[in-house]
């Protein structure tokens, strides 16, 4: 009996991905407004602290984020925390250090965000048999996919942002129940964006989590987008350096390019080619 | 052809140095005097791009690897380790990724290039020989660089593409063991593949060196395909040529650095943020988009043919296409070389070229529909070109009449520019003079 | 003949001299980041300097933090080892130094040292209680016989300089930032 239940589940847990992955096949993504969009994008520092109190209140129960540091949340062009608050946050946290006579210690900066769960096994047992991904990159592992031509003129906006537009039509797009025909898991809730069933249960709710600022609307919407935001630094966490960077070499090379034009044009004036 | 330099040593140190090895004097006989026809067009520089792509290549690389760890459980986290904690490593790793994109986007052009000016043919069959060797010998270095981050691409691409090789009956799958070090793909492929993606470019770099020797001894052909005649004809490589390619690498940078900076991966595939897991394939397997139209073709012959199953038929098709080009000299045999003065040639290469392209983007559909029907007939096309159109339009053509020289061409190109000028001038005047009328 | 002067491609003029210098401006700016990815990346940044909490360490106790990879020394002396080591004339020292210079005015009771044996790098005894503690009541290096004293100064055997002292700052009474 027990096998038979394990062996379900793992059918489960090896069919969940597989519509995560897929093109959605639910109703059409609602692209968003991004912040970091374009050329000339940089991540809104209180978007970002809201949905790192979005992701730390709700997802970081079931969800890791084993590739960001504590030190990361301080740094430049990301949320931007004071150091004191992060170190006091880190100092609630245990890392487990073998090193040591007591085998755990409080975190540092310098420690990675530790995983909600020791084994996977015990993940998937506390999670219907699902393993909830991972964030750290997560918002570069998931897109929307755009057909030609559109993803021609995804390149020539710099178009990078479908992961998070992925996870924002994900979070708010779930429904208490199926349409009529569609099959579901026992364990899973309807997603229309996805377009079918998904073992995550819907996530948020409006006034969930209590933000600082007032004028912010506590709406799932609200959450999604903030949370997405915060996921996508994660996934892209030097994106502010790297896009101030490159307006500089664009302009260089422009100019450097004309220079080399004019060059070009000189040495070549006395010669009929 | 072979001595062309004024190289002189002045001082008694140079001049010691050069009786025991000629290095100035072969660097400037072949970097900076080297004759080259005054008439090349634009068309011609990506030989220097792709010279340039390939020590960025090779420089980003050897950076990237004193990162990086090639073991399965590593191979991820020290690609991100390398994105998030090295400095600039987001900007030298995005170089690399990118930098083979735009490597494959100039040789192509460069193969298309020498595909309608003819510089296949008599007396440069080795040079294109060895060019074929080359872009061969980068699609191996791209797809086994591509393994190394060990994202869930990496891992289902390898697998499918070291598969390809079980196809060979008898031996296919003594021969894919042997390839990956196992029964699947795992760490012992990861290892070699790292070695080999590192080692392979030293080769290119080698077979690149013999390219420019075989280049080095007709000399560089140009757009009137006739060969050079006098010292009018040419001017030295510099700093004629070397400024003009640079000019135009610094323009190559700007799209290069558009993609670099702000659009790092929308080039590559999201599945390949998730750790390759051996038990889940993503939904939709796909190699990088220049590998597509051979991706394509593989998957256009899905018939048994005789003997020959539709796996293999689809393998030797693939294999086939690229080799077919080693032979293009000899299915080839119109006297005239370039597009220029084939009138009859020209049509059929354009719809080659968009040939080529459809089934780049065909590479990229779900193997289903109308799909598989375009892809047959694309690869059908493709076939076509070389072993019948190529051939039959050597016999049947009659090509337009040739310049006697370069510096012909030259002239009546500038005189009929002179006449067209002073037309629309004549033009211009009377109708000034119709308005003042008024 | 100007005309000839100005299309000699051989001719330094202002463009060819400013198309020079913006290329080689732009190389060095691209050449940087080749360089620099080889310095310290920010995980190894972010450990250069640590934060060791001693408020549990009790007088007459030692204990080791890692820093930078290397084994740091805290011991929490007591009066008589910090009497002990104001006690020894300097002239008996094969490097002399006082007790004050080896420890923070109005903190004598801490002393913070590298556990690297300046002989040939081996890390000295004496942390625990069990383990040999030398001549001079400090730390004892087994590998080539090196006693040290408890303020740290090497007073016998091959070492030549005393065990080196980390640049670190008490934050609190019970928080040593070190590096």
């Amino acid at each position: 009996m027990r096998n038979i239940f394990s062996a379900l589940a793992l059918s489960v847990i090896l069919a969940i991905p597989l519509p995560a992955m897929a093109a959605p096949s639910g109703v059409p993504a609602e692209l968003q407004k991004w912040s970091f969009a374009g050329i000339f994008g940089t991540y809104d520092t209180n978007q970002l602290q809201r949905g790192f109190q979005v992701f730390q209140e709700v997802c970081s129960v079931c969800h890791g984020a084993d590739l960001i540091a504590f030190r990361n949340l301080t740094e430049a062009g990301g949320p931007e925390f004071p150091e004191s608050q992060i170190k006091q946050l880190a100092s609630e946290y245990y890392i487990i250090d073998p090193e040591l006579e007591e085998g755990e210690r409080p975190a540092i900066l310098a420690d990675l965000w530790p995983s909600p769960y020791a084994t996977e096994r015990e993940t998937r047992e506390a999670n219907n048999g699902a393993l909830p991904p991972d964030f750290s990159v997560l918002a570069k592992a998931r897109y929307i996919p755009r057909k030609f031509p559109l993803n021609f003129y995804d390149m020539a906006r710099a178009y990078q942002e479908g992961g998070a537009d992925y996870i924002y039509n994900v979070l708010v797009n779930y429904e208490d129940e199926p349409p009529y025909g569609v099959e579901i898991g026992d364990v899973q809730q309807y997603n229309a964006f996805l377009g079918g069933g998904i073992t995550m249960m819907s996530p948020l709710m409006d006034e969930l989590v209590e933000y600082d600022d007032s004028t912010v609307p506590l709406t799932v919407e609200q959450y999604a987008k903030d949370v997405s935001a915060f996921m996508y630094w994660m996934a892209d966490p030097h994106l502010v350096s790297r896009k101030t960077i490159g307006l500089n070499v664009l302009i260089f090379l422009s100019v450097f390019a004309l220079l080399m034009y004019l060059v070009k044009r000189r040495i070549w004036a006395g010669v009929k080619h | 052809m072979s001595s062309h330099s004024n190289y002189n040593p002045t001082n008694p140190v140079e001049k010691w140095f050069d009786e025991r090895l000629p290095l100035i004097r072969f660097s400037k006989e072949h970097l900076m005097d080297f004759p080259t026809p005054k008439n090349i067009n634009y068309w011609w520089t990506f030989g220097a791009v792709l010279a340039i792509m390939l020590v960025m290549q090779i420089v980003t690389g050897i950076i990237l690897a004193m990162h990086y760890v090639p073991n399965i459980e590593m191979a991820f986290d020290s690609v991100e380790h390398i994105r998030r904690n090295v400095n600039y490593g987001r900007i030298i790793q995005g170089t690399h990724a990118v930098g083979a994109s735009m490597f494959f986007f100039a040789v192509y052009i460069h193969m298309f290039r020498g595909l309608y000016y003819g510089s296949y043919k008599a007396p440069r069959e080795i040079l294109w020989i060895l060019g074929v060797i080359i872009f061969l010998l980068m699609m191996a270095t791209s797809f086994m660089g591509y393994v190394l981050p060990w994202g869930q691409m990496s891992f289902w691409g390898a697998t499918v593409i070291t598969n390809v090789f079980s196809a060979i009956p008898l031996v296919g799958n003594t021969i894919l063991e042997f390839l990956v070090g196992g029964f699947v793909v795992d760490n012992p492929t990861l290892n070699r593949f790292f070695s080999l993606h590192y080692l392979l470019p030293f080769i290119i770099a080698a077979v690149v060196a013999l390219h420019i020797w075989a280049l080095h001894v007709p000399g560089n052909g140009n757009p009137t395909g006739v060969e050079v005649k006098s010292s009018a004809d040419t001017v030295p490589f510099h700093p004629y040529y070397t400024m003009k390619d640079l000019f135009v690498i610094v323009v190559f940078f700007i799209p290069f650095a558009w993609f670099v900076f702000f659009a790092p991966d929308i080039l590559g595939h999201a599945d390949n943020y998730i750790r390759a897991n051996p038990f889940i394939t993503p939904a939709k397997i796909v190699p990088e988009w220049y590998l597509l139209p051979f991706y394509a073709m593989l998957r256009a012959v899905d018939f048994d043919l005789l003997f020959i199953n539709a796996k293999l038929g689809g393998v030797i098709v693939m294999f086939g296409s690229i080799l077919i080009l080693m032979v293009l000299p000899w299915l080839d045999r119109s006297k005239t070389r370039s597009g220029n003065f084939r009138p009859m040639f020209r049509p059929f290469f354009w719809l080659f070229v968009l040939n080529f392209m459809m089934l780049m983007y065909l590479g990229a559909q779900a193997a289903e529909g109308i799909y598989v029907i375009l892809s047959k007939v694309g690869t059908a096309y493709y076939f076509g070109y070389f072993l019948i159109i190529l051939p039959i339009l050597a016999r049947i053509e009659t090509p337009k009449p040739l310049p006697n020289s370069i510096s012909e061409s030259i002239l009546d190109k500038y005189e009929a520019k002179a006449l067209k000028q002073e037309k629309m001038r004549g033009e211009g005047n009377s109708e000034i003079q119709g308005k003042g009328g008024k | 003949m100007a005309t000839n002067v100005k299309n000699d491609p051989n001719r330094r003029d202002f463009l060819y001299v400013t198309t020079a210098a913006v290329g080689a401006v732009g190389a060095a700016a691209a050449v940087w980041p080749l360089i620099d990815q080889m310095n310290p990346d920010a995980t190894v940044k972010a450990l250069a300097s640590i934060e060791a909490d001693i408020s549990s360490i009790e007088v007459g106790q030692s204990v080791t933090f890692k820093w930078r990879g290397q084994p740091i020394f805290v011991r929490h002396r007591t009066p008589k080892e910090i009497a002990d080591a104001i006690a020894v004339p300097l002239e008996d020292m094969i490097d002399p130094a006082t007790d004050a210079e080896r420890v923070v005015a109005g903190k004598e009771q801490w002393l913070v040292m590298v556990g690297i044996c300046t002989h040939l790098g081996c890390v000295p005894q004496g942390q625990k209680p069990n383990e040999p503690k030398g001549e001079f009541n400090g730390w004892f290096c087994p590998c080539h016989g090196s006693h040290y004293d408890s303020a740290g100064r090497i007073r016998k055997g091959p070492a030549p300089k005393n065990l080196v002292l980390p640049p670190y700052e008490f934050l609190s009474d019970t928080l040593v930032k070190i590096g």
